[in-house]
């Protein structure tokens, strides 16, 4: 496979969730966990988000965006990567919703903090609206400790679960290629910016 | 195939028929709410109506001038304003210049997101006295906006200053008081506050809370920065650290409670070597104390010169919750100026359900209760003053939900309304001089320009009558 080694998976986060998976407020029955594992997760959520046919093209909408919407990240291409231009590894990430429905995204990894595109606050370490829950324990320990500053935003996180970082901060490697990465609680309605989902 | 394209069109009217909403109030729970909406419902036309001439609530002018990176959540914002489906218009104030009986006629959905535009009192003796603010008008006197410029704080009369309340609006206001002024030169701090700030001769301030450090409603990231000041120093007790068993136990259940716990500790074990200095800035945490009286200056009459506390023990009252109950001991913390942070309240409006003791409109996940379908609140107004920017989100999702639901169980939706059309014929009537987006743009250009010259992201227009004639000037 070919390879680019890189930074931080926020821009994808940021991406999804203009794709649609906001954040939504705390059910009174959401319960914390530690250990995520599908079928908990499926019983603690409640609403059908996409289905696969949606899936492929929010993939290209997002590859598109990822290379078209930020020349920073044009550039950090071209000088980070060690390899010619058309290397670029991607990890596999999985994202999950509610229903256990997954979401898998080859993101491109880059090296430059990318202020841009984010949650709420574009990176700053100012929200928590990026939350992610790592299902799997062993996924999480692979992953950098977090900072007192992320830990700061963490703690005003909703749903918040021992295996919690904020997406902004996950620096993607090589060795958290599948990881999968639980969004607290689904939207019922998504859209990119523009974007509606045809009726199927 | 004539079938298929028949029944296309009829599905294609009926779900992009016009939804007319008008949402009250810009600010975060407004925006998130019309954010939310439009990507619901292909339909809906969104009106956003502010009383200012500037949009974004208190993005604008309630985080600090020097927390510029809590303000970027405005880029999201102005896009949803920009949006084909929505429109932001200011200077409309309901209330005044039209009634909530008068938006109902006109949308389907009016949804209210006015926040809390008032304050909780303390209701004790001299709470009048020239000195004593809310931290609120402390805030919007610094951040320029156009009620408060002419607040004129006396920062000249001592060196102290008491704060009431240790949340982050009492971290704010104590860390403006104490940064350096060089620091906040280059913020977006009104000038006539900045100007005063550098003539302020307050040093030492104290952040009284009734309660002890492991109820302190700070966050850890704003106690950390202000912990980390430089040249600041920190006075806390060792004696006030001590914790009691169920100190402990909500310690146990709040991580962010144990975490802030710990760095007030380390804060105050690297205090205690301080050998107090002439001049230097100085923030005293004060726990177990309550404010009995505010006390009247001798010298100038009808201006405060201390407040009279009294200590506090905590008591369990179940669940784990722990309140102060004064222990009939009484000391004296002289001062020039206190600002109360207590907590934000709501103000009600004619036509409206309120509870006055919470402070919020009585509603059901959104849904404004004892009145016609069509009603609904989000953020402060609905869940109280409490929670950040983000906390919006959750609670725009809610109300989002509930407007969802009851349109398609047609409770609401269904009539004949007329809008944003509707809405200009009225104030066009009542002779009200609305400020539309692009007027606001005109506003942030001119801002940002005279920002230019002095070396700040913006120079704000702090004035009614200079905001609006910026607003309709020839661009």
């Amino acid at each position: 496979r070919n390879i680019w080694w890189g930074a931080k998976i926020i821009m994808l986060f940021h991406r999804l969730s203009r794709l649609g998976f906001r954040i939504a407020k705390e059910l009174p029955k959401e319960r914390h966990f530690s250990v995520c594992g599908r079928r908990i997760l499926q019983r603690s959520y409640g609403q059908y988000l996409h289905s696969s046919a949606v899936t492929q093209t929010q993939t290209r909408t997002f590859r598109q965006a990822l290379f078209s919407n930020n020349h920073n990240l044009c550039t950090s291409f071209s000088t980070s990567s060690g390899t010619s231009g058309e290397e670029t590894e991607k990890i596999n990430v999985i994202f999950v919703d509610k229903d256990g429905e997954e979401i898998h995204i080859k993101i491109v990894v880059i090296r430059l903090f990318l202020s841009k595109y984010s949650g709420a606050c574009e990176c700053s370490l100012a929200c928590s609206t990026c939350h992610v829950i790592v299902m799997d324990t062993e996924y999480y320990n692979k992953l950098e400790e977090p900072t007192d500053e992320e830990n700061d935003m963490l703690d005003l996180a909703f749903a918040l679960t021992e295996t919690s970082r904020l997406g902004c901060q996950v620096i993607a490697k090589p060795e958290i290629d599948g990881i999968r990465l639980a969004i607290p609680s689904a939207t019922r309605n998504f859209a990119v910016d523009g974007f509606v989902p045809k009726p199927h | 195939m004539s079938m298929f394209l028949a029944r296309r069109l009829v599905t294609r009217c009926f779900s992009s028929r016009p939804l007319h909403v008008c949402i009250v109030g810009s600010g975060p729970a407004g925006f998130y709410t019309a954010d939310k909406l439009l990507k619901a419902h292909e339909g809906a036309r969104i009106d956003i109506i502010d009383r200012l001439p500037t949009p974004y609530g208190l993005v604008r002018s309630g985080v600090a001038p020097d927390h510029p990176e809590t303000k970027i959540a405005i880029n999201q914002f102005s896009r949803v304003a920009q949006h084909e489906r929505c429109a932001f218009y200011g200077n409309v104030k309901l209330g005044s210049d039209l009634s909530l009986s008068e938006l109902r006629d006109l949308y389907h959905v009016v949804v209210l997101a006015y926040g809390a535009e008032s304050d909780k009192d303390l209701g004790i003796q001299g709470e009048s006295l020239g000195g004593v603010f809310s931290a609120r008008e402390f805030v919007w006197w610094y951040n320029g906006h156009p009620d408060y410029s002419s607040l004129k704080p006396d920062l000249k009369s001592s060196d102290t200053a008491v704060i009431l309340g240790q949340g982050n609006v009492a971290l704010d206001v104590a860390r403006i008081l104490l940064r350096p002024t060089t620091e906040l030169a280059s913020t977006d701090i009104a000038t006539h506050a900045l100007s005063a700030l550098e003539e302020s001769s307050i040093r030492k301030v104290y952040l009284v809370g009734r309660r002890g450090p492991v109820q302190a409603a700070l966050t850890a990231k704003e106690l950390r920065e202000i912990l980390g000041i430089k040249n600041l120093h920190i006075r806390i007790k060792e004696t006030d650290l001590s914790v009691t068993p169920a100190d402990e136990e909500e310690m146990k259940n709040s991580r962010a409670r144990k975490r802030i716990y710990e760095l007030l500790s380390k804060a105050a074990a690297a205090a205690g070597t301080f050998e107090g200095d002439c001049g230097q800035r100085e923030l005293h945490f004060v726990f177990f104390r309550q404010p009995e009286r505010f006390l009247e200056s001798d010298e100038s009459k009808g201006r405060v010169s201390g407040v009279n506390l009294e200590k506090t023990i905590l008591e369990s009252v179940g669940s784990g919750k722990q309140i102060a109950v004064g222990t009939g001991e009484f000391e004296d913390i002289n001062c020039s100026m206190v600002l109360k942070a207590i907590g934000y309240q709501s103000v009600p409006i004619n036509g409206l359900p309120f509870d006055h003791k919470k402070g919020i409109v009585p509603n059901v996940r959104g849904r404004v209760v004892s009145t016609e379908p069509g009603l609904y609140v989000c953020g402060w107004l609905k869940r109280g003053p409490v929670g950040i920017i983000a906390t919006n989100l959750y609670c725009a999702e809610e109300t989002v939900g509930s407007i969802s639901q009851d349109i398609e169980e047609g409770g609401v939706g269904k009539s004949e309304k007329e809008g944003s059309k509707g809405l200009m014929q009225l104030l066009e009537k009542k002779e009200v001089k609305m400020v539309d987006f692009s007027g606001w743009e005109k506003i942030d250009a001119k801002e940002k320009q005279m920002g230019i010259d002095r070396n700040k992201p913006r120079e704000k227009l702090v004035t009614w009558e200079d905001l609006l004639a910026a607003a309709s000037a020839d661009s």
